[in-house]
């Protein structure tokens, strides 16, 4: 899956959970840049991301994801 | 909304929690508002999250206390000033297995392992109490679920020194309280993570990330099967199972194939798979759920189907079986006017996703379970709550035999000319007094569940109910009616505040389905006897209106009070002078609490 489509993909699961049809994410979005993205938040839109790649983070890349770039590449090495 | 129906998409729901809520909010539709009071041993914000969206669903706007991070027994002990000023209308303790704080361990004795379950016990049985003393509300306290590994593998569930064993024998212990308690409740997650599935409800990463007790995907449901106590001890349960014919209760179309051509019975799998669904049906029906038929067939075929000899059901077991040519949606509200309930307190189960799509795009409230596949129908019914039993009185096990008097009598005033005749020919007795014991449940119930003939609609809890019930503040009576066509038991449930002397009526309900009995009448009657007796001059009267309490919006009116005042919502306070009042029921008999064996 090119960047492109995960970038897209992943800006839509970011509305939907935060219910924000302005935000658009890119590599270096952090929890710093969406209001709502607190702790709490964080498990929701980790499952919804899941659910939206058909795919599982590991507990450790859970807790050392830094941006959404990050993500990304995680996402981009497990979903062909 | 059909997002939040068993069986839904937890993970759609999950993604799209704010914008359900958002939509849910906007419908314009009165909600209950009810104060719900978490405390966690773990983490509950996303369980409250859910909770709130299926209680929106379910009719019931909560606000909600969460304790701090598993700070459930301290608040419950030694409640703080936020909670206190809360004051919830029911508690609910989200405690585990990760809160079991001593596992037996495989040197403990026997008498160790006993002291140390009863040590774990009497840990939540103390909260229990003290939680009911503070805030006089219904409880619901989770059991356990099973640990997720075995030490000794296999013998770990019968071996005194098992944690298997330690958590199944702590659900027993938790069982005889609930068995012992009015007003507590056991929420099953037991049952619910084995049908979620242990392995992954228990993924030990959502505790050590984020202290969450199960897996985050499996919340909703665990939401769910909670919200469904919460709605049912609120009177949010439905009341009645309108069912479809054709490939719903039996396989194939009757007026088509035959009789003998229809799958009912032991001949084949699919024809088994009818028969088991009617004897669950058969099974809804003696747990006090009133049946009808809502069917496109003639009637005459529907009966011949319902008496298939290899059938659970008989025609006998439904109250009202419409076999017709019209839209259902048009049957359905007949069904309700007939029975005299809410459209939306009905069930509709149809296999025709057409006929299911057009009930509830029709009917506001109904619920329409999907009913895809046979072998689905019993899961999706049962799962989805619609019945949930909370409290159990000896009138819901006879709702059916009362429904079915009531058309009986429906048909026996056709043959009279004057109304007066036919309510005498009834030969009604009813037994009105003061509040029982034996009758508070059933009391309590009718609070929680009559929303038409119910002037101010106000909701007891069982604990409230029995504060209210051992009061000397207050004068109670309840009804009971019976006739020749059988016995209706408690119907009607009056309350009033002694002010001086002044009697402040705090409500005035009567089920409906003893209406234009002249039961009301009855009760006015023992009330203005009452007052005489302890010295009250005046009874004050109290009308708010609701969506649906209009019918009795001038009852006071017909009693002979005069109108004080109203407002422009509607609100109007009446008054009457017991001494100028004279006896209004002339058709029933009325007996006291000594009659009641």
């Amino acid at each position: 899956m090119d960047a492109k489509t995960i970038y897209s993909r992943l800006n839509k699961v970011f509305r939907d959970v935060f219910d924000d049809d302005s935000i658009t994410v890119g590599p270096k979005t952090t929890a710093d840049d969406i209001e709502d993205w607190d702790s709490l938040e964080h498990i929701t839109l980790i499952s919804a991301v899941e659910r939206e790649f058909r795919m599982k983070f590991k507990m450790g890349e859970i807790s050392s994801m830094k941006n959404v770039g990050e993500m990304a590449q995680i996402i981009a090495s497990r979903v062909k | 909304m059909k997002e939040l129906e068993y069986p839904f998409d937890s993970e759609y729901i999950i993604k799209k929690k704010k914008s359900i809520k958002r939509s849910l909010l906007a419908d314009g539709s009165k909600r209950l508002k009810k104060k719900v009071a978490v405390f966690g041993g773990s983490t509950t914000n996303a369980i409250v999250d859910y909770l709130e969206l299926f209680l929106l669903d379910q009719g019931i706007e909560p606000e909600f206390y969460q304790s701090e991070y598993a700070q459930y027994w301290q608040d419950a002990m030694f409640p703080g000033e936020e909670l206190l000023s809360f004051s919830p209308d029911i508690v609910f303790i989200h405690t585990t297995s990760r809160n079991i704080t001593a596992f037996p361990t495989t040197s403990d004795t026997k008498e160790t392992v006993d002291k140390l379950l009863d040590a774990e016990y009497s840990k939540y049985v103390q909260m229990w109490q003290k939680i009911r003393e503070t805030y006089h509300c219904p409880i619901i306290q989770n059991n356990f679920e099973m640990p997720y590994y075995r030490l000794m593998g296999n013998k770990d569930c019968s071996d005194y020194r098992g944690r298997l064993n330690f958590a199944s024998r702590l659900n027993d212990r938790f069982y005889s309280y609930a068995d012992e308690n009015e007003g507590f409740y056991i929420n099953d997650i037991n049952f619910i993570s084995a049908s979620y599935g242990l392995r992954r409800w228990s993924d030990p990463s959502y505790w050590n990330m984020y202290k969450y007790a199960m897996c985050f995907e499996a919340i909703p449901e665990f939401s769910f099967n909670l919200s469904n106590i919460i709605k049912s001890v609120f009177g949010k349960n439905k009341k009645v199972l309108a069912l479809d014919l054709d490939n719903t209760l039996w396989g194939g179309v009757v007026g088509d194939d035959g009789v003998d051509g229809i799958q009912i019975g032991q001949e084949t799998g699919v024809s088994q798979s009818y028969y088991e669904f009617q004897s669950y049906v058969s099974s809804l029906r003696s747990l006090g759920v009133v049946l009808t038929v809502c069917s496109k067939n003639e009637h005459e075929n529907a009966i011949d189907g319902l008496n298939h000899p290899e059938g659970a059901l008989r025609p006998d077991d439904f109250i009202i079986i419409k076999a017709n040519w019209e839209n259902k949606d048009r049957n359905i509200i007949e069904t309700a006017a007939e029975l005299n309930v809410l459209p939306d307190s009905i069930v509709f189960a149809d296999d025709n996703p057409a006929e299911r799509e057009i009930v509830r795009a029709q009917i506001p409230g109904i619920a329409v379970p999907e009913m895809d596949s046979v072998e689905n129908y019993i899961i999706n019914l049962d799962r989805g709550g619609y019945f949930e039993v909370t409290s159990f009185s000896a009138d819901d096990l006879k709702r059916n035999e009362m429904y079915k008097a009531n058309a009986e009598r429906a048909a026996a005033v056709a043959s009279f000319a004057d109304y007066n005749e036919y309510l005498l020919s009834l030969d009604m007795n009813a037994v009105i007094d003061d509040f029982i014991p034996v009758y508070l449940q059933r009391i309590t119930q009718l609070t929680n569940k009559s929303n038409q003939f119910n002037v101010t609609t106000k909701r007891y809890t069982t604990a409230e109910m029995e504060a209210v019930a051992q009061s000397d503040e207050y004068i109670r009576l309840y009804g009971k009616l019976a006739d020749k066509f059988g016995d209706n038991g408690v119907v009607s449930v009056v309350i009033g505040h002694k002010n001086g002397d002044v009697l402040d009526m705090e409500l005035w309900l009567m089920s409906c389905r003893v209406l234009k009995r002249d039961m009301e009448f009855a009760m006015l009657d023992r009330l203005v006897e009452r007052c005489r007796e302890q010295g009250i001059s005046k009874i004050k009267g109290y009308y708010y209106p609701t969506a649906k309490n209009k019918m009795v919006k001038d009852l006071y009116g017909k009693f002979g009070f005069e109108k004080l005042s109203e407002d422009e919502d509607g609100n109007s306070v009446w008054e009457l002078s017991v001494s100028d009042y004279e006896i209004r029921n002339k058709v029933i008999k009325v007996g006291d609490n000594s009659s009641v064996k």
